[in-house]
């Protein structure tokens, strides 16, 4: 166990000491002489901050349409349908999750064509950003259902029915009630919505048109460029953003909802 | 519950128009199993069972196939043991550092794939020197797995109470059969809840397994990856992920039977 | 993967073809000198063929020697275990510099290496000279693919000759008219198909961009679209820059690229012959040139690892892969012109295409001669210049992020 968190975090730790250094540009090799370059590079080309913010901008637009889509979804299934159709929903969310993830962008590819399904009902994105974050937060969506779901599950029905006693309206009885103890587990689906938008390279080439983000520029400069320490640094920006989110975070409690 | 015919309404519309979002791409790629264009135009021109034939005939399919079990099931079974040690060790034992743990075991899902993939490909191959493919793919699924059985083993031991395995301690049995006679079987369906989602996680993992994978193991998503590339290939990826759509019925299912409370567990997921 | 990833590992190429010019003269006094100025280190040849080994091991781009795995139909390594008792184990790699470093490990006899992977493998002994006198079959190979500066070195042949393609101008003739005659369709800043243009998704497309100013702007000196200076790789970026409004996305891999013709969401790009022959055969509109200036291609070749354990296999299978048979069915799958004159005749009667060697131009040397043939960019300029420092792929990387934005 230790092991494996050690191994883990020594994983890490080599990837950012790989940061420092830079290749040769004579044989390719690494060389391992500190230099603080890789960083100079990302902070002064204005290209990298477009991509972070890109990318960013991205990761919170499809966790707030997950968590838009999720909420109402979750309550209805945690605190409207009865257990059998309960049940049938648990599959029904958990199903997607097994058909393949490429498959899946694919799919939306082909949805999202300018003579594809969608143009038939009068939307054509196109692909680009508005089809990426389309996309993504399909993908994503059952990982944010299922910790609201959870989280909604917890909360008892007489807090709901109580709020209504008092004569509260629906929207009150959800603002003031459901969303401040759903509200963890949100913050939990949102670390897996956020983490995974930033991570993505794959559907992004899928369905992002020319748009270019910040996982594709990591796995390019390792694949293509084989550039691994430029990679690193550039790996420590979401690792960063992460980090400060889940310190945010901690304190909501969304930790132990994940 | 006691809720206005209005808001239900609005619930139940809200679930059917999300589940239809849902499923119509799903749809759309059982359709396009039977599409005669290989690469998938809209409309189909025609519907064609060629693709399902061609695809039962593929042994590169069923390897991967086997690959991709084969190292879901051992990731699953690491992060059960591993996790569930974990978090017996962070319920039961107050020490330093406890946050610090969990935060650990959560990283590894948290962080974006192509980070962890990129460092676990880094420390396999230039720490370590371990030359990529099945048992790195284990072991980098594993590490972001841990976590799922992680997560809900905890919840379960802190909605149960101490105060059994105490007794059971009073009894005169050892920590072991404590641990067999009263703390798995409260734990089985956490386990189980866990351990089906460790799997649909290691199953369906890409970035992370390219960057472990090396040449010479294949995983499904891997396969599919690479024959989306290769030409006239796509349409028999396609009758793959239909296939896996109506097959990945069958562990929920099993999970379902195998214990009725599991859907309360499963809500604990991830 | 096919090509996309090909491209991919034009980087670590680059830094050893320097490698290989900067410390050349510490190599063995009975090296070969290529042209690139770099001496090959002393690898033996085999002088005669002895008892076959019975096992041999391939590295191949997938698609290049299939053995029915993923399609029963779809099988010429069976056959050629048949007829040599060699059993063959493939592995496919997914980009050159993968298959660089497997070479090294000493476990694979074979590998189908590409223009930008093969000079780093004969710089860095990992495979050895072929005796083109033991393949019968070489007779056959077209003689504009034999003794090139990317397979051989000062007369030396390092390989096989497997085929090879070009990267066309292709466009939907429905949308794009008058037909173009030019990359200028592609590049000129308003285009009326803005919106629709699919470029290459890889560095290495910035050589399409330095092809289109050697023609249009001979000023900047451009001789060789792989060697540009500073200023050159600027004058090439700049006009990428004012391409990347315009372009509706850039494609790596041959489905997206084929739906997107087909769908119409590209209408004008650049693409290679195999796809427009499925865009064709899915009965779409679609055209491809290759115009007057020329393009860029790849051209790959097969080579024997140094370390070989089979080398008699290794032989067996290059012999095969060059042959008629063997070179037709992977250059019929893989979508490229076949080195070999007699493959044509094959693909004609076995798979029943007469035309395809004319649809790829199998036979045309004036056409292969207007082909760039991707190599890597290194900082020894590739035309020869001396005085000035070249761009290297790393550079080219670093604006192709740029470029994107």
């Amino acid at each position: 166990m230790l092991w494996l968190g050690v191994a883990y975090l020594g994983a890490l730790g080599a990837l950012f000491l790989a940061a420092f250094w830079t290749t040769n540009e004579f044989t390719g090799d690494l060389v391992k002489v500190f230099t603080l370059d890789n960083f100079r590079q990302l902070l002064q080309l204005p290209v990298y901050r477009t991509i972070t913010a890109r990318t960013l901008g991205v990761a919170v637009l499809v966790t707030l349409v997950d968590a838009a889509l999720a909420l109402p979804v979750a309550f209805f299934m945690a605190k409207v349908a009865r257990p059998g159709l309960q049940r049938l929903l648990v599959i029904a969310v958990l199903m997607p999750l097994w058909a393949s993830y490429l498959v899946k962008a694919y799919a939306w590819r082909g949805m999202l064509s300018q003579s594809g399904p969608l143009s038939w009902l009068g939307i054509s994105p196109g692909y680009g950003l508005t089809g990426l974050v389309v996309t993504l937060a399909y993908l994503w969506l059952p990982y944010m259902i299922l910790p609201v779901y959870a989280g909604l599950q917890k909360l008892p029905d007489s807090l709901l029915e109580a709020s209504a006693d008092l004569g509260a309206p629906a929207l009150t009885t959800f603002r003031r009630v459901v969303l401040p103890l759903v509200f963890p587990a949100l913050v939990a689906g949102s670390i897996f919505t956020f983490s995974l938008t930033m991570g993505d390279y794959i559907a992004v080439k899928i369905v992002g048109g020319p748009t270019q983000m910040l996982g594709n520029v990591v796995a390019d400069n390792y694949g293509v460029a084989n550039n691994l320490p430029f990679a690193a640094a550039y790996a420590v920006v979401p690792v960063l953003v992460m980090l400060g989110y889940l310190g945010v975070v901690r304190r909501t409690g969304a930790l132990e909802n994940l | 519950m006691t809720m206005s015919r209005g808001l239900r309404a609005f619930l139940v519309g809200c679930t059917a128009v999300v589940l239809t979002i849902v499923y119509v791409p799903l749809a759309l790629v059982l359709l396009n199993s039977f599409n005669v264009s290989k690469s998938f135009a809209w409309p189909p021109s025609g519907l064609t069972l060629r693709w399902w034939q061609a695809a039962g005939h593929s042994t590169g399919a069923r390897h991967a196939l086997l690959v991709s079990v084969e190292v879901g099931l051992l990731a699953t079974a690491v992060s059960l043991v591993l996790g569930t040690m974990a978090a017996l060790a962070l319920q039961r034992a107050r020490f330093f550092g406890r946050n610090a743990v969990s935060l650990l075991i959560i990283l590894p899902i948290a962080l974006p794939g192509i980070v962890t993939g990129l460092a676990l490909n880094n420390a396999f191959t230039s720490l370590f020197g371990l030359q990529l493919g099945f048992f790195t793919i284990v072991v980098a699924h594993a590490t972001f797995c841990i976590v799922t059985v992680f997560n809900n083993v905890q919840a379960r031991l802190r909605r149960m109470s101490e105060s059994l395995e105490e007794a059971s301690a009073d009894l005169g049995a050892r920590p072991f059969t404590t641990f067999r006679l009263v703390t798995f079987p409260l734990l089985r369906s956490a386990l189980l809840a866990g351990g089906l989602l460790a799997f649909a996680l290691s199953f369906d993992e890409i970035i992370v397994t390219t960057f472990t994978a090396g040449g010479h193991e294949q995983t499904l998503p891997i396969w599919i990856f690479q024959n989306l590339f290769r030409p006239n290939q796509t349409p028999v990826v396609n009758v793959v992920a239909a296939a896996l759509i109506v097959l990945s019925a069958v562990p929920i299912w099993l999970a379902q039977r195998l214990s009725q409370e599991v859907e309360g567990a499963v809500s604990a997921a991830p | 993967m096919k090509h996309p990833r090909r491209v991919a590992a034009l980087a670590a190429v680059a830094a050893l073809a320097l490698a290989v010019s900067g410390c050349g003269s510490s190599s063995g006094s009975g090296g070969k000198k290529s042209a690139a100025g770099f001496t090959a280190p002393d690898v033996p040849m085999a002088k005669k063929l002895g008892t076959k080994e019975g096992a041999v091991s391939i590295l191949a781009w997938p698609g290049y020697a299939e053995d029915g795995s993923n399609d029963p139909k779809t099988d010429w390594v069976t056959p050629f275990e048949k007829a040599t008792g060699c059993q063959a184990t493939v592995k496919y790699f997914g980009t050159s510099d993968e298959a660089v470093n497997l070479i090294k490990t000493g476990d694979y006899d074979v590998v189908s290496a590409s223009g930008d992977a093969t000079l780093r493998l004969i710089a860095g002994g990992d495979v050895a000279p072929v005796n083109t006198s033991l393949l019968t079959n070489y007779g056959d190979i077209r003689s504009f693919l034999k003794d090139q500066p990317y397979n051989s070195v000062d007369g030396q042949m390092y390989g096989m000759p497997q085929g090879w393609g070009a990267n066309l101008l292709t466009y939907n003739p429905d949308v794009v008219k008058p037909a173009p005659t030019s990359w200028s369709s592609v590049f000129e800043s308003s285009s009326p198909y803005a919106g629709k243009i699919t470029p290459y998704d890889s560095p290495i497309y910035i050589a399409d961009a330095a092809l289109y100013l050697m023609n249009t702007n001979p000023d900047l000196g451009i001789k060789n679209p792989y060697a540009l200076d500073k200023e050159q790789l600027a004058k090439a970026v700049a006009v990428l820059k004012a391409q990347r409004p315009q372009v509706s996305e850039y494609w790596s891999d041959y489905l997206k690229q084929q739906q997107a013709f087909e769908s119409g969401d590209s209408v004008i790009g650049t693409s290679w012959q195999f796809i427009v022959n499925l865009i064709d055969a899915d009965k779409k509109p679609i055209k491809a040139i290759l115009p007057d200036e020329g393009s860029t291609g790849w051209s790959d070749t097969w080579m024997i690892a140094a370390k070989s354990k089979h080398p008699n296999c290794a032989y067996a299978w290059l012999d095969y892969i060059g042959g008629p048979d063997g070179n037709a069915a992977s250059a019929y799958y893989f979508g490229e012109a076949p080195a070999n004159t007699k493959a044509c005749d094959v693909i004609a009667t076995t798979d029943k295409d007469p035309s395809f060697c004319d649809t790829f131009h199998a036979a045309d040397e004036a056409y292969a001669k207007k082909l760039w043939y991707w190599t890597t960019p290194v900082s020894d300029c590739l035309d020869g210049r001396t005085k000035v420092k070249c761009t290297t792929y790393a550079d080219w990387t670093q604006a192709w992020t740029e470029i994107k934005g």
